[in-house]
């Protein structure tokens, strides 16, 4: 049980830096995610948690120890890996107390601790298989077994699920979870997959080019997103993002319609500024198919858009509309069917809309 | 009326047996010159070379191994244990020199980076490629100045020599499959880079350094070409060599030489039969990705 923290964290590979300088406070107990797409440095700050690799530049705190100089085995982490990492000449047991036994622990103490952690993870019938004898899930449990029996101060995990088949993947996710709360320890989580972000993630870090962009609470970063790549990058389908200028306290968008400027933001923009807006596919809805649509007219346009294609989903559809001649994504709620080519009155929810600077990218909101 | 799932079972029997058969024929023309070697050692020379060709053998006798060993009525005065020994020495010594260099150099090939790898790893294959015999005449003047021929040493130096750089390429191939996150899991569990060699990655490519051994070792025991050159004595002669000992100017004793040879074979058939268990004790990978 520990804290962790980055101080101007480097890490260059020869000429190339991976991760330029990142600044992280990991709280006791908490639940981190990292994410961000392919080659954003977060295997690489992971590692450096560890000790797999080296520091180039800046400090790594665990506890209050800076370990940038301890090798991985005196930082008392443990790491789950992507491709589970399970030693396969090795029983199960033998896999879960590997650690234990390094450690010089005395037999009955290992079997104890095996015992417990196989029970926690629903492996107890599995102990005397190999590793070539178990499926891909129960592979992930025996990492996961692995890394708890030692008592760690903290779990380093590295895209644990991406070998997993969707469903198989959710079921995981939930065991993580619960996982977390069983036995409240420090998690450091990466993965390219913002719904593991978002539904694991005391607080979710995203990542791009080796910088971090934001910190925060799943909500945080979901309702606040501080840029358009955050915006574009949590929440799925993503969220759409359409160019235009600020005239009048309206946004005119390409194709020169007006959208009023969403209230809360009306203080923050100049005249003239170019901006981005920024609406989730949740709030463009067709009238009396949206969901949690604000009851306040002023927080709403309305606007008429044709349907170029509908997926339906079951009880939500996903609809591809355009406006101001640009693709957007759209959602329907309730089982009403829609064809192409129908035109339809569509509400969008301005309170939700975002607004970004288009040289900077920023948000408005926080600046 | 046969159905179409009828035909294709026909049709996979005929293949199966055409396979079999293929084998079989080739077993046969692989095995046939070994098989005629073990007989010819159990019968006497004049059974062997009586014309016409006697096939199916009528007197077996353990003499020609006797007479070898120096036992029995006609003595052949060949040093055969003396040989035996020279050549297990040198075989042994020089397979397990090979392998620890094998292992070593294998293992930073597939984990270190460092400079002129790339190179490095060509010059070993490409000195692998020069024939021995090639090197045998600067090998000769070399050992004789420093007074190495004639003595087991010279022959175990040149051997590893000979075999380092398969021993290499083979182990290097090993540990390349041992993915690293598993020493990088044993060194988050609680080890040292050294202990995670000793008590992941090594057992691992255990069947790949088995099999480095094995091929080590028939190497050495077999080799004639340059061990004709560089030995002269008891002091140092290797049973392949000392098989020339039954040619005499004018008669050749195929019964005693086919004793020898079978001496030479048996071994080698030992060696293998004790490591092929770890040669294809098929280590699944399972631990690492489904
Ligand atoms: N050994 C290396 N040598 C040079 N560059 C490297 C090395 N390892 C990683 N990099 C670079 O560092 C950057 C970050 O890599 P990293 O593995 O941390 O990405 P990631 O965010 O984990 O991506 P992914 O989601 O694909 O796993 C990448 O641009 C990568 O090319
Ligand atoms: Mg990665």
């Amino acid at each position: 049980m520990a804290s962790i923290m980055l101080k101007d964290v480097v890490k260059s590979y020869g000429k190339v830096r991976a991760v330029h300088g990142i600044n992280l406070e990991i709280g006791h107990n908490e639940f981190v995610v990292l994410v961000g797409p392919s080659g954003c440095g977060k295997s690489t700050t992971l590692r450096m948690i560890a000790g797999l690799e080296d520091i180039s530049g800046g400090e790594v705190l665990i506890g209050d120890r800076i370990v940038n100089d301890l090798p991985p085995r005196k930082r008392n982490i443990s790491m789950v890996f992507q491709n589970y990492a399970l030693y396969p000449h090795m029983s199960v047991r033998d896999n879960l107390g590997f650690g234990l036994k390094i450690a010089g622990q005395k037999p009955k103490v290992i079997a104890e601790r095996v015992a417990e952690a196989a029970d926690i993870l629903g492996l107890s019938e599995l102990l005397d298989r190999t590793p070539a004898e178990l499926s891909g899930g129960q592979r992930q449990r025996v990492a996961m077994g692995r890394a708890i029996v030692r008592h760690p101060d903290a779990f380093l995990f590295d895209e644990p699920l991406s070998n997993l088949d969707a469903k198989l993947r959710g079921q995981m996710r939930a065991e993580i979870k619960k996982l977390h709360q069983t036995v409240r320890t420090t998690i450091v989580y990466v993965t390219h997959d913002q719904i593991e972000a978002m539904t694991l993630a005391d607080r979710i870090v995203v990542m791009r080019g080796g910088h971090i962009e934001q910190v925060g609470t799943p909500m945080q970063v979901f309702n606040h997103p501080v840029n358009t790549f955050v915006a574009g990058f949590i929440g799925s389908p993503p969220m759409n993002q359409l160019p235009g200028h600020i005239e009048a306290g309206q946004v005119v968008l390409a194709d020169q319609s007006r959208v009023p400027v969403p209230p809360r933001l009306a203080g923050k923009v100049r005249e003239g500024q170019k901006v981005i807006l920024g609406i989730r596919p949740d709030d463009i809805s067709p009238q009396g198919h949206g969901l949690g649509m604000p009851e306040d007219a002023a927080q709403v346009a309305t606007l008429d858009l044709r349907i170029a294609l509908a997926e339906p989903l079951g009880m939500e559809s996903l609809i591809y509309t355009t406006i101001a001649g640009q693709e957007v994504q759209a959602k329907l709620y309730g089982p009403r069917i829609v064809q192409p080519g129908e035109v339809l009155t569509f509400q969008v929810a301005l309170a939700r809309a975002h607004l970004f600077d288009a040289e900077t990218t920023r948000s408005l909101e926080v600046l | 009326m046969s159905t179409i799932a009828e035909r294709a079972a026909i049709r996979r029997r005929i293949q199966a047996v055409g396979l079999w058969l293929a084998t079989f024929l080739l077993m046969v023309i692989m095995c046939l010159p070994g098989l005629w070697v073990v007989l010819a050692a159990f019968r006497p020379n004049r059974e062997i070379l009586a014309k016409p060709p006697i096939w199916v053998p009528q007197q077996l006798t353990l003499n020609n191994f006797a007479k070898i060993f120096g036992f029995g009525s006609d003595q052949v005065g060949i040093p055969v244990l003396a040989y035996f020994t020279n050549s297990m020495v040198i075989a042994m010594t020089s397979t397990v020199i090979a392998l620890v260099i094998g292992v070593g150099g294998g293992y930073a090939f597939a984990r270190f980076r460092f400079r002129f790898k790339n190179g490095l790893f060509l010059g070993l294959m490409l000195f692998r490629a020069v024939p021995g015999i090639a090197l045998s005449l600067p090998i000769f003047m070399l050992w004789s100045r420093i007074g190495l021929i004639d003595a087991q040493l010279g022959l175990i130096i040149v051997y590893v020599s000979l075999n380092v750089p398969f021993t290499i390429w083979l182990i290097d191939g090993f540990f390349r499959q041992i993915p690293i996150s598993l020493s990088e899991a044993a060194q988050v569990d609680g080890c040292t880079r050294w202990q995670a060699f000793w008590k992941i990655e090594f057992p691992l490519a255990r069947s790949g350094i088995a099999a480095a051994g094995v091929f080590a070792f028939l190497t050495s025991w077999n080799e004639f070409a340059l061990a004709s050159q560089l030995t002269r004595t008891t002091d140092s002669k290797t049973l392949p060599v000392g098989l020339m000992d039954f040619t005499a100017q004018f008669t050749i004793d195929w019964a005693g030489m086919c004793a020898m040879a079978v001496i030479i074979i048996v071994p080698a058939l030992i060696l293998t039969f004790l490591v092929q268990k770890h040669l294809i004790s098929g280590l699944t990978f399972g631990g690492v990705k489904g």
